[in-house]
């Protein structure tokens, strides 16, 4: 049965976007003495506005205003700074909607998650982190826990705001000023936030945003004068930035790449895991460092669950990302797309079967159908190497210990699923599984309270709940 | 006349055996006023590659004990080093030129050291875990687990209870340790590992290597089955331990830095010491009917 849908575009008359935006640096919105870039929306190419590209003097610029602010903030209670952060999780979620419409645009996502997902976990890590601004000394992470300084923050493109809010407000929190470089192809929700720490009134300097690419990225890390480096993005530049501070007393958190495994268990309820799977490798487009990229599905439930996921990814609906229907929305990039397109012809030339439902992409845009692989082995490539896209390789196992040993078979250990209704089985699998967060019966759950990264090449530290206060103090481990 | 003693050449410790290194060379332990005192093996590249193989393959069953077994197990080794007490402290005496009381005090702090440690074992897990009050119908925890292989570049200076100091917090949260002992100073760390092999610690769990920490670092540091890396070792060679980090990266290693000085050993270490080499994992699942 097909099902038919009117378009039901939300409107993005809400959102106010400039021609052309400066950095922000001291509180003020100023201009770079270095080039500018263009953002594009993914979903037409249309250019949405100018950037600029922040020089190495623009970031130095933007380093000297966080020291300056750092000793008053730092020196501020904490019971002050709370509500500064109060002021700002309220603020996000006063403009939830123009945030959500600004992400979608510039990212691609589609709205229902952004407005959903994205916006709100947003402000809830606000609210959280805010809170224990006044209760650091009760995290338990030493008896006198003390900021470490200047922060140096540098983001990815898939969740632009998200990553941001896990970033800025344990750093925040904890009493440290920041320099924040949002990606080069989604810089505007960064922006918007840098008008929301304007409206809150939070002191000039506290937070920072360079906008730019890798050089602008190179120049945050490198400098001398930061305390401090978050990175989430790819396991390659996480590893480049781990040698550039070595030899240094910079504290490092990095949230890298993964290739989770989804493992479902004969005795799982099918129809919640195959859910769990479409949940797990098409939210946001596959642009996730934790998606389920790797089912691992046992040989005798294994035609089940294919016939069965492949009938649900014939209902996800591509297209328009301000459209309230729609499932997938925009690959972020040319870039990105050309890269999901090689992996995804390597798959077929090294053996893998490729299958997508019909599916009608729009002409203009980045896109790329929900794909699936099957008869994909533990050597190919799509097996291997994160495809950041809605790319899903199916391998098959018999036994337990055949799927931790698979799903273990990989150097990255972000997340990863685990499907039956076998309680003590979960628990093993969870105790067996090199991840950082594993899923159990649900996938690409997020939450302020829940701790989030990797093991292995998935980088190291964690970002959420208690823990993610550590790699914002000193001493603390983190 | 006087008796002519027994000169003993000691050997590498890996995977609960006690090989020569594999290089066949060793050298000259002298006493701190220069005086031969034995031959220790001189560990090379091949030993370090064999003593990550018995690391690695001793993690898990290690690392699957129950906490409570794995306190017990370092409890053991406090007290088959507390019988050698004598035997230590002459090692001490030897190899840091320290006066017969300040050995005997730094024998004890070691044994209090493990004694600390092994109350640890099934504590950290409540100290540093907890469960998540996540915003909606789910069960959400989070509890430590060991990193994995760590590579332990001992103390140069604190041949004994730095060397315990580094160890202890390695293994006693179910990782297990592949350890360069100080190069001058390797007859605690020799001793020591003949109190691990009489004791219940499982072979492999901890490696004794003894050799020149600049030497064998680099090769600890780049190795890609080791997951986290101590460089107290290199402590003062600033240069060395930037290029030991470095190398440590091609696979994101965790690290503890070297920092500028040995610290006082004497202070208690606090948590530190066990989580930098313990991995935060979140388990979800849903709540329901």
């Amino acid at each position: 049965m097909a099902f038919e849908y009117a378009p039901a575009p939300e409107s993005r008359s809400i959102v106010d976007i400039k021609p052309s935006y400066g950095l922000f640096v001291d509180g003020e919105f100023v201009d770079g003495r270095g080039t500018s870039f263009k953002t594009i929306n993914p979903a037409t190419e249309e250019t949405l506005a100018e950037v600029a590209e922040a020089s190495e003097a623009d970031v130095d610029l933007a380093v000297r205003a966080a020291r300056r602010a750092f000793r008053g903030w730092s020196r501020m209670s904490g019971k002050e700074r709370a509500k500064y952060l109060f002021r700002i999780a309220r603020i996000i979620q006063e403009r939830g909607r123009e945030l959500a419409v600004l992400e979608s645009i510039d990212n691609g996502k589609p709205i229902k998650e952004s407005r959903d997902v994205d916006v709100p976990v947003v402000a809830a890590h606000f609210f959280y982190y805010a809170g224990w601004a006044d209760k650091l000394e009760y995290a338990g992470l030493g008896p006198n826990p003390q900021p470490l300084g200047v922060a140096g923050q540098v983001i990815p493109w898939n969740f632009p705001l998200l990553m941001l809010a896990w970033k800025v407000a344990p750093a925040l929190a904890c009493g440290n000023t920041v320099v924040l470089k949002p990606a080069e192809t989604t810089p505007l929700t960064a922006l918007l936030f840098a008008e929301i720490c304007q409206q809150a009134d939070l002191p000039p300097g506290v937070v920072n945003i360079v906008t730019g690419a890798s050089s602008t990225g190179q120049a945050l890390v490198s400098h001398p004068d930061i305390d401090k480096v978050a990175f989430t993005g790819s396991t390659e530049v996480g590893k480049a930035i781990a040698r550039a501070v070595a030899g240094t007393d910079k504290k490092v958190t990095l949230e890298l790449g993964g290739k989770a495994a989804n493992i479902v268990f004969d005795d799982a309820p099918i129809d919640q895991a195959v859910e769990g799977i479409v949940s797990g490798i098409f939210f946001n487009q596959g642009h996730v460092c934790c998606a389920g990229s790797r089912l691992l599905v046992q040989e005798s439930v294994a035609d089940e669950v294919m016939a069965k996921l492949k009938r649900r990814m014939g209902t996800l609906r591509v297209g328009d990302p301000l459209d309230k229907n729609t499932d997938i929305g925009a690959i972020n990039s040319r870039e990105q797309l050309d890269r999901i397109r090689e992996l995804s012809e390597v798959g077929e030339s090294e053996g893998a079967e490729r299958w997508s439902p019909a599916c009608d992409l729009p002409t203009s845009g980045f896109w790329f159908p929900p794909t699936v692989f099957t008869g994909v082995t533990q050597a190919h490539r799509i097996a291997r190497e994160e495809v950041f896209g809605p790319v899903l390789s199916v391998l098959t196992f018999r036994t337990p210990a055949e799927a931790v040993e698979k799903a273990n078979n990989t150097p990255y250990g972000l997340s990863a699923g685990v499907w039956t209704e076998k309680g003590s089985r979960i628990l093993h699998m969870a105790s067996q599984l090199r991840a950082g967060v594993v899923w159990a019966n649900t996938f690409n759950k997020f939450d302020p309270a829940s701790p989030f990264g990797g093991y292995k090449e998935s980088g190291y530290g964690r970002e959420g709940g208690r823990q993610g206060l550590a790699a914002y103090l000193k001493g603390a481990q983190g | 006349m006087a008796r002519i003693d027994v000169r003993k050449t000691y050997k590498l410790y890996i995977g609960g055996a006690f090989p020569r290194s594999e290089s066949g060379h060793s050298y000259e332990v002298t006493d701190s006023k220069g005086k031969f005192v034995a031959n220790a093996a001189l560990a090379s590249r091949k030993d370090v590659r064999d003593a990550v193989v018995a690391a690695r393959k001793a993690f898990g069953p290690w690392s699957s004990r129950t906490a409570y077994n794995r306190g017990q197990v370092v409890y053991r080794i406090a007290e088959v080093m507390e019988d050698r007490r004598p035997q230590f402290e002459e090692a001490v005496r030897q190899s840091e030129g320290a006066s017969a009381s300040a050995a005997r005090g730094q024998v004890d702090a070691a044994v209090d050291r493990l004694v600390w440690y092994a109350g640890w074992a099934d504590k950290l897990a409540q100290v540093v875990g907890n469960a998540n009050p996540v915003a909606g119908p789910f069960f959400n925890h989070t509890a430590p687990e060991p990193t994995g292989v760590v590579g332990v570049l001992a103390p140069q200076q604190s041949s004994l209870l730095g060397l315990v100091s580094v160890v202890a917090p390695v293994v006693v949260t179910g990782n297990s340790a592949v350890v360069v002992s100080s190069f001058e100073r390797p007859l605690p760390a020799v001793t020591f590992s003949e109190v691990l092999a009489t004791s219940d610690v499982p072979g492999g769990v901890v490696n004794i290597l003894t050799g020149d920490a600049a030497a064998l670092g680099p090769w600890l540091a780049a190795h890609m089955d080791v997951n986290a890396i101590d460089l107290c070792g290199v402590a003062g060679s600033p240069e060395l331990a930037t290029s030991l980090e470095v190398a440590a990266a091609d696979n994101l290693k965790r690290v503890r830095r070297a920092p500028d000085a040995e610290p006082d050993w004497a202070a208690e270490p606090g948590l530190g010491t066990m989580t930098d080499f313990i991995e935060s994992k979140t388990v979800w699942h849903p709540i329901g009917t």
